[in-house]
């Protein structure tokens, strides 16, 4: 089943609302072998100018918002099958760093819907305007594909 | 790194990650909260066709990070991107490599490749980042950045 582009665009998305945690942040860089002390020691953040521990540049990518619950939501909302995807590209922009113990609220939404190959590879772009109050940390853009090996029989 | 050293060309230290285990993917999956199991359950993975669990994508692109902040600041990172263009296994072993593709306008732009062993390219990335000399905090001081 391929996406209705019209309707995903137009999806309503609910603004989703996280506190940056320190373990969180010091999982991460275990997880990626990060030994840069500045990630997982505060004393070494605030010694290097930061007021807690900075969130990594990849960290804003979407482990700033899986870790609520059913963070895939909006791919089912859509009619993709979860079990049929692949993170196909992802990206951000900078404004602000983000650091432990910092609120930040997510507002999301779908900005594109398209095919290759024939329909065999679709694809979802979801982007989310990451915001510290008044404030726009980063914008964060999600693709998404989804495989249609029928397309091709 | 000096800044005013930064050309077209200028390659950045590559990063030679260990092998790929599946404690790293359990661990990946908790700090990024992406839980999926085609990453951590065998079982699934199996279910759906692959012979193995497969890396997150995210964390060729946490790798990538690291590159970049080993190289430089974070606050002078102003855009990252990575295409997921193969798969990584498990006991594949990254090779972060990335270097100077433009410089303009005192914004370097750098072109990301992480590899495996085999030559296999798992991920195509590039990155802008601030080479202006004395920007040092611009957006990571707590004035700044608050």
């Amino acid at each position: 089943m391929y996406i209705n582009r019209e309707q995903a665009l137009e999806l309503k998305l609910a603004p989703i609302n996280v506190e940056v945690e320190r373990g969180r942040l010091r999982l991460f860089a275990k997880a990626n072998g990060e030994t840069n002390p500045v990630y997982s020691d505060v004393e070494a953040a605030r010694a290097a100018g930061y007021p807690d521990l900075p969130v990594p540049p990849s960290f804003l990518g979407n482990a700033v918002e899986l870790d609520i619950p059913d963070p895939l939501s909006w791919m089912s909302a859509i009619g993709i099958d979860t079990s049929s995807t692949l993170h196909g590209e992802q990206s951000m922009v900078y404004h602000a760093m983000a650091f432990a113990g910092d609120n930040l609220t997510l507002h999301r939404r779908i900005v594109d819907v398209y095919t290759k190959k024939g329909g065999a590879l679709e694809f979802a772009v979801k982007k989310t305007d990451i915001m510290r109050g008044d404030t726009l940390v980063a914008e964060s853009y999600c693709s998404i594909a989804v495989l249609h090996p029928e397309a091709n029989k | 790194m000096i800044l005013e050293n930064v050309t077209v060309g200028t390659e950045l230290p590559p990063l030679q990650l260990e092998p790929i285990s599946r404690r790293t993917l359990a661990l990946f999956a908790g700090g990024s909260g992406d839980h999926q199991p085609v990453h951590i359950d065998i079982d699934v993975a199996k279910a759906r066709g692959r012979g193995d669990v497969i890396a997150h994508g995210m964390l060729s692109m946490a790798y990538l990070g690291r590159l970049l902040t080993n190289w430089i600041p974070q606050e002078r990172i102003r855009s990252f991107k990575a295409r997921f263009a193969a798969v990584a296994p498990v006991y594949g072993e990254p090779r972060c490599t990335g270097r100077v593709v433009a410089v303009e306008n005192g914004l370097a732009t750098l072109d990301l490749t992480v590899a495996l062993a085999d030559g296999t390219v798992t991920v195509r990335g590039e990155a802008i980042v601030d080479i202006t000399p004395g920007t040092e905090k611009s957006c990571g001081s707590p004035n700044a950045a608050r």
